[in-house]
């Protein structure tokens, strides 16, 4: 590994400070579970390696019934998933938390880190795209929102200018009748990269018997996770059943544009995109209909 | 755990009930294991210390056109730089190592580049600094310029006419013998026949003919391969290592290195896995030579992931066809194979081996075996547990599923038909000894597993099957030697020399202890260095609990031969007149025990130490019955196992807790095989997944409990009835699994890995 | 060259001091620099778990932390697990359920499944395999490590009745 510098800092402007003096040399580190991986193995360099986790606004996990969740980007997968609050009103995510890596990575793991890696296959990101989520981008002069679906713009490349760091995830409150999963595909059953994976938020009207609206993202199946609003819209006004639910996995399936890898092919991903969109719809509502 | 005994025999110690051996006694190395301060190789610190790195061809094929060292050379803290010049070829010359043999022009060549590289991954250049990371930004100022070449990446294309050529002087032994001056891939073609195979077919109401491809595989130890080593002053070498075989890498370092074996100390360090694929040498000998290079300091080396996969020995790929013809009462008459492995960058793929393993448990009267080595452009296949067993059974035992199914008969009762007994001959030549296949079929076929109604589908898309099929291993014996110093406080400090990789010195001791009739924790068992004990086979090819066991019981029979000298002076008889019964030596009335007489040592002669030295015989191949539930989601190709029960034949379970082990880490890589790992490479010979993420080996997840029946059909030319018990397990699985998803989804699988992609394929679903 | 940084933390309920490169990481201080060798080298990227420690109170990999980021924290590896006399039951069931071979992959599982323990006495077969699925081992199957890590549970929860 290349030499670098350590600094730890203690607020987002010491941080804001450091990314614009040094631009893309700089870099964040809160889990390091890829960035260490990336520096070791020669993927990313850093003259300057900026600890983000003791600054606080990086550090806040809150959710109120009004501003819904907030995710400070330092903050680790298990404070996530061992949340009541999360637990109770966004179970999409926790499907999602509990997949990345195994338990020793969700130690120290972040969905920031998850994020600003910027992986077509990152496990959180289709069920966060899902659930209308919001980056909280700052630098030393500003401070923006970018809708999460917007982030990405290549593999492995966000939208984040040099001298911006990622400070939170927003989610908006839970719409009442409303229900999330993420699944993914993998061969091994834990420590695995989603050959093809879903997420999905769907909404029920009062009765539970038709769909008011879906968010839906897929995983592993184009350059950057991929939001289809078309496979969403499929559903707008439509009964729960059947065809509807067999249309909005077509409909995911006919956008997905993979390639062929070692995790998979890509006529495999292709098919299993409608497979993980069609069952994690199914999930999806049997949560809105109160089901775990 | 079930336990089936079929016989006694006299292998019980004078008929009588052992009192050490059968019992689950705690390991002498396990407090150190689990508290962490067992000494691994990557363990060793020394006085002065240098660490070394390998530069590796990003290249599949590539002539090496010129290596510039000198930037890396300059930087602060490098102390020694070496390329293929600082490396005397090996001799062309052949000697066996471990479970296969090693051509010493070809090890040295792997080694270290000289003018080509053949795989991603060679080594061609290697560095000592004084710290890991100088030396691997060391590695980064070397200039190497290629001269890329085609590579060839699989055996069928490399045996074409046309194939880009590996090796230049390699031409192919045919039948043994070099007929033809041609340039080629193929190392060699050998054959098993006998009988009238024409005739055989004519014969057969049912005819499956079937072709198999395999992917390459890693043994997957979870340590990487490491090496120290401090080439002294005075011209001696101690090297410190991770090895299944220290006489073994004495040798290969004394051929390397051009050095006399009596220069040499290899040290074996506590071992973190390796199954085959730690008998060879890869770092070492560029260890010492840095050592040498950088002023006798002493240099310590160690794989990161991605070396040990790209770079050490994995075990064929292959090309396999299977012909096999029954009549309508069961008995097969007739078996053809032809069967091509790829050897990677050398030739030494297990194909011969994998060519006795193909038919073996059946008695077949018309057989004919053809088996290629061939060289492609990845890295040289080593030894993997069962060498070319895994692949071999896939396919034999696919076909004589299917061969089952369609003369509606059950498989187990058509194995039996078929099943080999004391006294066949195998298609590669020898006759069996004792073996105990019947008995592994019985157990399968009474257990209630096999009995069980099958499990229900957990989803409407989920099919579930179950699947049978067997396995067979050489086993091997070998040669052992031990010594042993006995204490006045009436213990026994035990020398050997077999790598302790997965409970030896329990077993060992446990036999030391039996034949001298005293108590385990009385026996002090250490595992000696190449100038420490005398000569050892290495730990490999499942001899160690029986060539190393029975160098224990010699060793124990010359102690008791000693103790009653000493009685005799004690009592001024003749030693001949003594008897011994367990650990009481006795004359009339006069009567010792074993300790008593360990007290007065000092006045009966004075300190007692005895050595053996053994070229054991007599090993029995070992075989084995699996059935296995699993169910497949016919929407993904996902398989998921869902049960699996092991019968094994394993003469006598010396420690039963750890011939279980046995049998549930080869299951457990059978599984691994069969369902998920392969090496990907690119078109251009890259290895694609050289990491333990995209590698996928199975976590815990991804098995369950796995029930190991251990069948005891002793074997008479032991002294305890010890058959090699750790290879035979990884033999079956793969075909198993195979035949049970054909029982849940009607599909014959005859790729592996059985992955998601292909079984979603096979399905017709991608 | 060097740019070590001063460290001070608390490992296995000693306070240590070190110096140390910010690209070591802390498995290379821990055996390099500290010469706790029990936390062993597999895989060097977060995919084996055989250097599992945990660290203020949370099971993660030690290749995958930076030495430096140890400042201040509180560190518990293979060795701190010891007690003062006898065996962790972890380490007891381990070698009387014989659940190791080579016993490389041993430290990491016994502090793995020690942090599981500690969150939750009470697993369940699945549960013991999900949490460490993070953990390689390819000797056993993990048949014979799961049933001693439930073995152990069972003997730790009884222990924490009669006290």
């Amino acid at each position: 590994m290349q030499a670098f510098s350590y600094v730890s800092a203690r607020t987002l402007s010491e941080a804001a400070d450091i990314l614009a003096r040094e631009g893309d040399q700089a870099k964040c580190l809160s889990g390091g579970t890829d960035l260490i991986v990336f520096l070791r193995e020669g993927r990313r360099s850093a003259k300057v390696v900026v600890d983000v986790k003791g600054i606080p606004e990086l550090n806040q996990l809150s959710y109120s019934p009004k501003e819904g969740l907030t995710i400070g980007a330092a903050v680790p997968l298990h404070r996530i998933y061992d949340d009541a609050q999360v637990n109770e009103h966004y179970p999409g995510l926790i499907d999602a938390a509990t997949l990345i890596g195994g338990i020793a990575i969700q130690g120290r793991a972040t969905l920031g880190g998850n994020v600003c890696t910027a992986s077509p296959a990152g496990d959180s990101i289709p069920i966060l795209i899902a659930y209308e989520t919001t980056c909280i981008v700052a630098s030393r002069s500003v401070t923006k929102a970018i809708p999460l679906e917007k982030f990405f713009v290549g593999p492995g490349r966000t939208a984040l200018q040099p001298g911006e760091l990622l400070v939170a995830l927003k989610l908006p409150p839970p719409t009442p009748n409303s229900g999330a999963a993420y699944l993914r595909f993998t061969p091994r059953n834990e420590m695995d990269i989603a050959v093809a994976s879903a997420g999905v938020v769907v909404v029920l009207d009062e009765d539970k018997m038709r769909f008011v609206g879906a968010r839906i993202a897929l995983g592993a199946v184009a350059p950057t996770p991929l939001f289809v609003p078309e496979a969403g819209a499929a559903l707008a006004g439509q009964p729960v059943s059947d065809e509807a639910i067999e249309a909005a996995a077509q409909a995911a399936q006919a956008a997905a544009r993979p390639i062929t890898d070692m995790r998979g092919s890509a006529e495999q991903r292709k098919h299993l995109s409608y497979v993980m969109t069609k069952r994690a719809l199914l999930k999806a509502i049997e949560r809105a209909r109160g089901g775990a | 755990m079930t336990t089936v005994e079929v016989e006694k025999t006299e292998a019980r110690t004078n008929g009588k009930h052992f009192k050490v051996i059968g019992q689950r006694v705690i390991r002498p190395d396990g407090v150190d294991k689990v508290t962490g301060r067992a000494q691994y190789g990557a363990d060793v610190m020394l006085q002065g210390l240098l660490y070394g790195k390998v530069l590796r061809s990003p290249h599949a094929h590539a002539r090496i056109l010129s290596i510039d060292t000198s930037a890396a050379e300059k930087l602060p803290g490098v102390k020694a730089v070496i390329t293929g010049k600082d490396l005397k070829p090996g001799e062309d010359k052949v000697a066996k190592s471990g479970e296969s043999s090693v051509n010493y022009s070809y090890l040295s060549q792997n080694v270290l580049a000289q003018d080509k590289v053949l795989y991603h991954g060679h080594p061609v250049a290697a560095v000592a600094a004084t710290s890991i990371h100088i030396a691997e930004e060391a590695l980064a100022l070397i200039k190497v310029e290629y001269e890329v070449l085609p590579p060839v990446l699989n055996a069928l294309d490399a045996m074409k006419d046309d194939a880009p050529i590996l090796l230049p002087n390699l031409r192919t032994r045919e039948l043994g013998e070099v007929v033809s001056d041609k340039p080629t891939n193929v190392a060699s073609h050998e054959q098993y026949a006998r009988g009238d195979l024409a005739a055989g077919f004519a014969e057969a109401d049912v005819i499956v003919e079937r072709e198999f491809h395999t992917n390459t595989v890693h043994q997957g130890y979870i340590e990487p391969q490491n090496g120290t080593a401090l080439w002294n002053a005075d011209g001696q070498i101690t090297v410190w290592t991770s090895t299944q075989g220290a006489w073994d890498q004495r040798r290969d370092l004394s051929e390397i290195l051009h050095v006399p074996l009596s220069q040499i100390r290899v040290i074996p360090m506590e071992i973190g896995g390796g199954f085959g694929g730690k008998f060879p040498v890869y770092l070492e000998p560029l260890a010492a030579l840095l050592s040498l290079k950088s002023g006798h300091r002493p240099v310590k080396m160690w794989m990161q992931r991605d070396e040990v996969l790209k770079a050490t020995g994995p075990t064929s790929a292959s090309v396999i066809r299977v012909k096999m013809g029954a009549r309508k009462d069961g008995k097969i008459t007739a078996a053809q194979a032809w069967m091509a492995y790829e050897a990677g960058a050398f030739p030494g793929s297990p194909v011969s081996a994998g060519m006795g393993v193909i038919f073996a448990p059946y008695k077949l009267d018309n057989v004919q075996i053809d088996g290629y080595d061939v060289v492609v452009n990845k890295p040289a296949a080593k030894a993997y547990r069962a060498p070319g067993g895994t692949n071999a059974a896939f396919a034999g035992e696919t076909v004589i599923d299917e061969l089952a199914e369609k003369l509606g008969m059950d498989p187990i009762e058509f194995r039996r038909i078929n099943a080999a007994k004391e006294g066949d001959r195998r298609a590669d030549g020898p006759v069996y000894g004792r073996i105990g296949f019947i008995e592994t079929l019985d157990a399968i076929e009474k257990h209630p597993h096999y009995n069980a109604p099958l499990p229900e589908p957990s989803a409407p898309y989920m099919k579930v099957g179950r699947g049978v099929a067997c396995g067979f291993w050489y086993n091997w014996d070998g040669k052992s030697s031990a010594s042993a110093v006995v204490n006045p406080d009436g213990t026994v400090s035990y020398l050997e020399g077999s790598t302790d990789i997965g409970g030896t010195r329990a077993s060992l001791a446990m036999m030391l202890a039996e034949t001298l009739g005293i108590h385990y924790e009385d026996v002090k068992p250490m595992v000696g260095d190449t100038q420490t004990v005398g000569y050892n086979d290495g730990t490999g090819g499942s001899r160690t609990t029986y060539g190393s066991g029975m160098a224990a019981y010699h060793l124990g029979k010359e102690i008791i031969k000693e103790m009653k000298q000493r009685a005799a002076v004690l009592w001024e008889v003749p030693a001949d007149d003594i008897d011994v019964e367990g650990d009481v030596y006795s004359y009339g009335d006069k009567r010792i025990t074993f300790k008593e007489l360990c007290a007065k040592l000092d006045e009966t002669g004075g300190p007692m130490s005895v050595s053996v030295s053994l070229d054991t015989k007599g090993a029995i191949p070992a075989l084995a019955t699996h059935v296995v539930d699993v169910e497949v989601d016919t929407e993904t190709g996902k398989v998921n196992i869902l049960r699996y029960t092991a019968a094994q034949d394993v003469g006598r379970a010396i420690h039963p807790s750890y011939v279980e082990g046995q049998i549930h880490g080869g299951v457990a890589q059978g599984i691994g095989w069969a369902l998920n790992e392969e090496y990907y490479y690119d078109e251009d010979g890259h290895l694609m997944n050289a990491s333990l993420l995209d590698y996928r080996m199975p976590t815990a997840l991804d098995l369950p409990m796995i029930e190991a029946v251990i069948v005891e059909v002793p074997n008479p030319n032991h002294p305890f009835g010890v058959k090699g018990v750790g290879e035979v397990p990884i033999v079956p699985p793969a075909a198993a699994i195979a035949n049970a998803i054909y029982r849940a989804v009607g599909v014959r699988m005859t790729v592996l890995p059985m992955n998601p992609r292909n079984v979603l394929k096979a399905l017709g679903k991608i | 060259m060097s740019n070590k940084v001063p460290v001070t933390a608390t490992i296995n309920d000693e306070e240590k001091s070190f110096l140390c490169e910010p690209r070591q990481s802390l498995l290379e201080v821990l055996r390099d620099v500290l010469n706790l060798t029990g936390a062993k080298e597999g895989c060097n990227n977060g995919n084996c778990g055989a250097c599992a420690v945990i660290m203020n109170g949370v099971l993660v990999n030690s290749c995958l932390v930076l030495g430096v980021e140890a400042n201040g924290a509180t560190i518990t590896t293979i060795e701190g697990i010891t007690p003062k006399e006898g065996l962790h039951p972890l380490q007891q069931k381990f070698l009387e359920d014989a659940a190791l071979q080579c016993g490389i992959c041993t430290p990491g599982f016994i502090v793995a499944a020690k942090a599981l323990l500690d969150k939750n006495p009470s697993p369940t077969e699945h549960e013991v395999r999900y949490w460490l699925a993070g953990n390689l081992c390819r000797c056993t199957g993990y048949d014979k490590i799961v049933r001693a890590v439930l073995d152990a549970a069972a003997i730790m929860r009884a222990e924490k009745q009669t006290a």
